[in-house]
């Protein structure tokens, strides 16, 4: 199973769970339909359309109404501690979830009482908290932007809002912020670190960076980072080893940006549809060198 | 032992290992502190009354530590009881400022600002907001429903509507393109 974890913006919707699937533009998790628009409908729908194309069985998602006061996060923080230990999950990705360390801990203990370990993604306010909680090291995969990347290198920042302003939000910055993410123990096994370039760390060392297509509108086009989010975690989930399927959705990412011919008035769901020609792409080029 | 690799070597950056998710409202005396935890207490939020840290020289000899990330739609209700705190800082480092930085981007018809993890961007010609992007706290999606598509000037902010740090950070790049666009 690919469990998908995070919140949705309505008020009122309780906890739902359920397999995720794309159906005439919109996302569809077990019985609610969801337009696919920016944060974890554009996640879940990135993961969904790449598992449909690889063949593999469609994502399960976890999903709560949370309009920002953090009370369906907290019912799906819940909800989560008391199901895990069951949860046949091969690969679990957080998302949009009010950060509170409390509640991150008691699922993060949840899970490490599984009888087999999970592999770890963690985007959006989850990876904040899983940051604020000294745990970072323990995920195998995060997938920052560079003010969240300069978050992650300030040791005592409890949020990007207070990280401090010696530690420069630069583009040309990213290689040192992602030394002292590492050297701190702030940053996960691996990191696609979103940006004009995006670099593809592992413990600290820079494997591979990803600039072609730059496609400079992207950055302003909202949702951009939960599609690659969701395509990194169907490629994992598909077998791919981590920094494999990061490069490959950094990758895919940008192409089904191309694709759409953005400009900074693009909506993400025009994006959306682009991935399966994008993943088409990036597949025929990797085949060989991808080690399944 | 900790199986799978988990290693529990930190759980903080904090000696309690639970508080650096923490902020503190420091207020001017100690009646303006009672009132602040009845109000907070009643409204549901898990808060705490405590002396100041040494590095706090401003205010009564007590504070009220609250969740941080949530510091936007406290200080909301705060306000509306109108018992504001003088000063909000994080439990960790009491030092720490918010982000102040903030970046400009042009992409011709369109302008980005970025602040800390958030970036607004407006059609020059027409003040819509056409997109916005980054944040991780779940009224990001919330606030950007409400706004995108919409103008400047008819918009509410998003720290009226937004709950959490994310939308403050929003709010100063929603108020730096105004400015930018005289308005």
């Amino acid at each position: 199973m690919l469990a998908l974890i995070g919140t949705v913006p309505y008020q009122n919707l309780p906890v739902i769970s359920g397999e995720v699937l794309i159906k005439d533009g919109n996302l569809i998790i077990g019985k609610e339909t969801f337009p696919l628009r920016r944060g974890f409908p554009s996640m879940a729908g990135a993961a969904a359309i790449v598992c449909a194309e690889l063949g593999l069985s469609p994502p399960t998602a976890f999903t709560v109404g949370d309009t920002g006061l953090g009370d369906g996060s907290r019912r799906l923080y819940e909800y989560l501690k008391n199901r895990f230990t069951d949860l046949p999950a091969k690969v679990i990705t957080f998302h949009y979830l009010m950060p509170d360390i409390n509640w991150h801990n008691q699922v993060f203990w949840a899970i490490e009482n599984k009888s087999e370990r999970p592999i770890l993604i963690a985007d959006a306010g989850f990876m904040y908290v899983a940051k604020m909680s000294g745990h970072a090291s323990s995920y195998d995969l995060f997938t920052p932007d560079i003010g969240e990347l300069a978050f992650l290198a300030d040791d005592m920042a409890p949020h990007p809002f207070y990280t401090r302003g010696f530690i420069c939000h630069e583009e040309s910055n990213v290689p040192t912020l992602i030394s002292m993410a590492y050297q701190n123990e702030n940053a996960s096994r691996v990191m696609i670190v979103k940006g004009e370039k995006d670099y593809i760390c592992r413990h600290g060392k820079i494997m591979a960076v990803i600039e072609e297509p730059f496609i400079e509108p992207l950055e302003a086009i909202g949702g951009t980072g939960d599609t690659l989010t969701g395509i990194v975690s169907a490629l994992v989930y598909g077998g791919y080893t981590i920094e494999e399927s990061a490069i490959m959705a950094a990758k895919i990412n940008r192409i089904a940006g191309e694709l759409a011919s953005p400009t900074p008035n693009t909506q993400v769901s025009e994006i959306i549809i682009h991935i399966p020609r994008a993943l088409s792409k990036v597949m025929k080029k990797n085949i060989l060198t991808i080690s399944r | 032992m900790f199986p799978f690799g988990f290693s529990k070597k930190k759980t903080s950056k904090t000696e309690d290992g639970k508080t650096s998710d923490r902020g503190i409202l420091v207020f001017e005396n100690t009646s303006e502190v009672i009132r602040a935890e009845d109000t907070l207490k009643a409204k549901g939020w898990k808060i705490r009354v405590m002396g100041p840290p040494p590095e706090i020289r401003k205010g009564c000899d007590l504070v009220i530590e609250f969740p941080l990330v949530e510091q936007l739609n406290i200080l909301r209700v705060l306000e509306e009881k109108k018992i504001p705190p003088i000063e909000i800082v994080p439990v960790n480092n009491p030092l720490m400022k918010p982000v102040d930085l903030l970046r400009t981007k042009n992409y011709g018809d369109y302008i980005m600002v970025r602040a800390a993890n958030m970036k607004m961007t407006v059609e020059k010609n027409t003040l819509k907001i056409v997109n916005i992007s980054g944040g991780g706290c779940p009224d990001v999606p919330y606030v950007s429903d409400k706004l995108v598509g919409k103008t400047l000037m008819d918009v509410p902010s998003p720290k009226e509507i937004g709950h959490t740090l994310c939308a403050y950070a929003l709010h100063m790049a929603y108020e730096e393109l105004k400015k930018k666009c005289s308005l």
